[in-house]
């Protein structure tokens, strides 16, 4: 299944609900330019929720990271909500898990942006 | 790369026929699913005038997955290392370590041209299944 992606705004947060595989070719790119239409618009809160996402390759962990490195390079900050076990475990094996912020519940993870 | 999807499916449903458990069977996927974009990706370099050979199979004792492309080959013992701190915010360079990672064996056979990986699972004796 392809990634898809829905946008909602909390309190100020761009929430990016995804759902599916993001994987090379299948949803990589998307993501990528999700994100980048959201830092071009100048949101800086950006909560990617991850509860959906059944898969994440090495590809996929590509574009969170350019996602995060773009994110704060325009003074952004682009956090993790509701990692699924198989991309916990992935983010966990790259030590990408040290590197975001992630949160399993909703309001905790737009309440830190305040 | 729908061929990718292909090989996927296959590796997943032979890992599962083969009585892994629901984690040994992804970590199977995901390899065979890296080292066949690795090949596509990397190895030919989306020409698709060179080929990809492969092969999955159960042994018995094993699963072993082997894909050869037609590129120009790697240096598989100097890689960098994904886990470092200067690397860690890169955006590529995590394929062969999570290959690495979630398979028992990973053989790599230079070609003229090209790179042969061979991924080995290891089955547990029927004894020894829960």
């Amino acid at each position: 299944m392809a990634l898809t992606i829905a946008s909602r705004e909390v309190d100020g947060v761009t929430v990016l609900d995804l759902s599916g595989r993001i994987t090379l070719g299948e949803g990589s790119v998307q993501l990528r330019d999700a994100i980048r239409d959201l830092i071009g618009k100048g949101q800086k809160n950006i909560l990617l929720n991850m509860g959906d996402v059944s898969y994440i390759d090495s590809s996929g962990l590509g574009e969170l990271v350019s996602a995060y490195t773009t994110s704060k390079n325009q003074s952004a900050s682009l956090k993790l909500l509701k990692l699924t076990k198989r991309v916990h475990d992935v983010l966990q094996l790259t030590k990408l898990y040290t590197v975001f912020d992630i949160y399993d519940d909703e309001a905790s993870a737009i309440g830190s942006y305040k | 790369m729908d061929s990718v999807g292909v090989v996927e499916s296959a590796a997943e449903k032979m890992a599962a026929g083969a009585g892994l458990d629901e984690d040994e069977v992804f970590h199977v996927t995901m390899a065979v699913r890296e080292a066949t974009v690795n090949a596509v990706l990397h190895g030919n370099e989306y020409d698709p005038k060179r080929k990809i050979e492969g092969s999955l199979e159960n042994t018995g004792n094993d699963l072993v997955f082997i894909v050869a492309d037609e590129g120009h080959g790697f240096d598989p013992d100097h890689l960098p290392n994904p886990l470092a701190p200067e690397n860690v915010l890169k955006s590529s360079g995590r394929g062969i370590f999570l290959i690495r990672s979630l398979m028992d064996e990973v053989h790599f056979r230079q070609l003229h041209p090209g790179t042969e990986l061979t991924l080995v699972k290891h089955l547990a004796p029927a004894g020894e299944k829960t």
